[in-house]
């Protein structure tokens, strides 16, 4: 305490001042540590449950950690299907269409002389933005009826593919106007096709971009639940989101640790990536634009 | 500015915009018009209408309009009241108030603390929504929950959260969720103010609350209105509450999207379903015209 003072007081001779900064710190403290219980009681369960043998829905530690969850689940082949093979399937799929695709038409709103490539892009995030997938789900689900993809991976990779390229676009477009012409221009004089200059020189540059992107993407569509709940049926064809939540929501529950042990693998990837990213580029990418 | 060659013939450039502008044509811009469409019809997802739906004009519109239940419980107008109270306190008022102050609070400090804080409620933001949802469903739990096991042994009445207040609950669970995109946006709109201007306040004497509403809240308007109508525009949109309360009990958290889930594929009754839909895309467009208009002006200044 003493300490404290004398450092405050030589900042400011008054003693008033000090006791005002002993009495801020504390206050910032006390706030820092609200705000911190705010965001990590909710989750604290979810920590301790898959490591307890005893399927209980309080908070305490483990008083015999254990496994025994994580091997429960790994013998069961619905969960492990959803989550490393309908999930994978569906996340991968739709993170490199969603890649490609935005990546060339970046590249072409950003280089070519069609017109208007700003009115396109605003009018991209525009569209994007009034057709949620809660807003147009009907109309979403008669199409993929239509196409006759209900219940496939297909199905769910091209509505998520369409619903998350402007925003790619938007964050792609950002990114190659950012990079310097020269090197195409040179590869142009020298005679490069436009297909070799896209693939041969701007792509190894814009693959930052293209990283984030589609670890956007991935993370998008490994999340999210509604558009597989609507456009799926057969329990061996739905991703983990969906398998979870009949876990915890329908009777004849399995034993609720389960569900978390199982919860927290499939988050995980989430968790990991979040940390790649934000190790790599900055979190300012990754937070841009989350649909 | 300076106009540049063209790296890419107008041809090839169309080409490499057509896989993308397929994509969007069938997902996004088709389904724009298509519910329109299916919103003045009786389509249904099985029998005779499935196929061959009837054009009923208006008539969805108007059992939504209609005044005698408009306001009943799971009906649309309750929803659509629902839905307000949900994005005035969860977003306008929970996330934007609870980032800004967040922001605020870190304002030009660095260390583990500021560091963790904003970990955590990015942690609680990317997670996946059932994950979260389950998450809630335990920390919310009647008998063990740890909520109500804090409130016991803090000495307070244990509570039946989503029974008894689930509208409160999913208000609490979105502020829980969104406020670290909030907390961001204005640590990054923070950070862009000269320090030079808050330092000739404190010299000529400002208050805290002064060089708050004098200073610092001008300087960042933009961002403040930017980030109100994302947040609106998502939490208006979200069907994450679904996965806590489903709506209920008895339509007491019903949002909107969930209102639509429950017309078109519980009830099975598209053409509502769809008009439905189109009126959360005219609320979503009146937004995102604001948003748009705030965009460019930005892009202009800067």
């Amino acid at each position: 305490m003493a300490r404290v003072c004398r450092r405050a007081g030589r900042l400011v001779p008054e003693s008033g001042m000090s006791l005002r900064q002993i009495f801020g710190r504390v206050l910032f403290y006390a706030l820092a540590t609200v705000a911190a219980s705010f965001f990590a009681l909710p989750l604290l369960w979810l920590l301790g449950a898959p490591f307890n043998p005893l399927a209980v829905l309080s908070v305490h530690i483990p008083e015999n950690p254990s496994l025994q969850n994580f091997e429960a689940v790994f013998r069961n082949t619905f969960a492990m299907r959803a989550l490393f093979q309908n999930s994978i399937i569906q996340g991968v799929g739709g993170m490199l269409l969603v890649t490609l695709a935005a990546a060339m038409a970046a590249y072409a709103l950003s280089r070519s002389s069609i017109p208007g490539t700003t009115t396109i892009t605003y009018g991209l995030v525009l569209f994007s933005s009034i057709v949620t997938g809660t807003a147009a789900m009907v109309p979403i689900f008669l199409l993929v009826f239509r196409l006759g993809l209900i219940d496939t991976h297909l199905g769910v990779i091209l509505v998520f593919t369409g619903g998350l390229l402007p925003a790619a676009i938007f964050i792609m477009k950002d990114f190659v106007d950012s990079i310097p012409r020269s090197y195409e221009e040179s590869a142009l004089v020298a005679g490069a096709s436009s297909w070799r200059i896209f693939s041969d020189i701007a792509l190894p540059i814009i693959r930052p971009g293209m990283m984030v992107v589609a670890v956007w993407a991935f993370v998008n569509i490994w999340g999210s639940f509604l558009i597989p709940f609507i456009l799926l049926r057969s329990s061996t064809k739905m991703p983990a989101s969906v398998a979870i939540y009949s876990f915890y929501s329908e009777a004849g529950t399995p034993i609720i640790t389960l569900t978390a042990a199982y919860s927290l693998l499939y988050t995980l990837p989430v968790l990991i990536l979040y940390l790649f990213v934000n190790w790599r580029y900055g979190f300012r990418f990754f937070g841009g634009i989350k649909s | 500015m300076q106009q540049r060659r063209p790296l890419l013939p107008l041809t090839t450039g169309t080409v490499f915009l057509l896989p993308a502008a397929v994509f969007v044509f069938f997902f996004i811009v088709l389904p724009f018009f298509w519910i329109a469409v299916v919103s003045f019809s009786n389509r249904t997802l099985t029998g005779r209408t499935a196929r061959d739906p009837d054009w009923v004009g208006l008539q969805n519109y108007l059992s939504l309009f209609d005044p005698s239940s408009f306001m009943q419980r799971g009906e649309f107008g309750h929803s659509l009241l629902v839905t307000g109270q949900f994005v005035l306190f969860s977003a306008l008022l929970g996330q934007a108030v609870l980032g800004l102050l967040l922001a605020l609070l870190f304002y030009r400090r660095k260390g583990w603390v500021r560091e963790s804080v904003t970990t955590l409620a990015i942690v609680a933001w990317i997670m996946p929504d059932v994950v979260v949802a389950f998450a809630w469903f335990a920390f919310l739990d009647w008998q063990g929950g740890t909520l109500n096991q804090l409130a016991a042994v803090l000495g307070l009445v244990k509570l039946d959260w989503l029974i008894d207040y689930p509208l409160l609950s999913i208000v609490i669970f979105n502020i829980w969720r969104g406020t670290a995109f909030s907390m961001l946006l204005f640590s990054s709109a923070l950070g862009s103010i000269p320090p030079s201007h808050l330092e000739t306040a404190e010299v000529a004497g400002a208050n805290l609350w002064q060089k708050l509403r004098d200073i610092v809240l001008p300087l960042i308007k933009t961002h403040i209105a930017t980030d109100l109508i994302l947040i609106t525009l998502w939490s208006f949109n979200t069907f994450t509450p679904f996965l806590l309360t489903g709506g209920g009990p008895s339509f007491r958290s019903d949002l909107v999207s969930i209102f639509t889930y429950r017309t078109a594929f519980r009830f099975f009754r598209f053409g509502e379903g769809a008009a439905v839909g189109m009126i959360m895309m005219l609320i979503n467009l009146v937004f995102a015209l604001v948003y748009l208009a705030l965009l460019r002006r930005e892009r202009r200044t800067t």
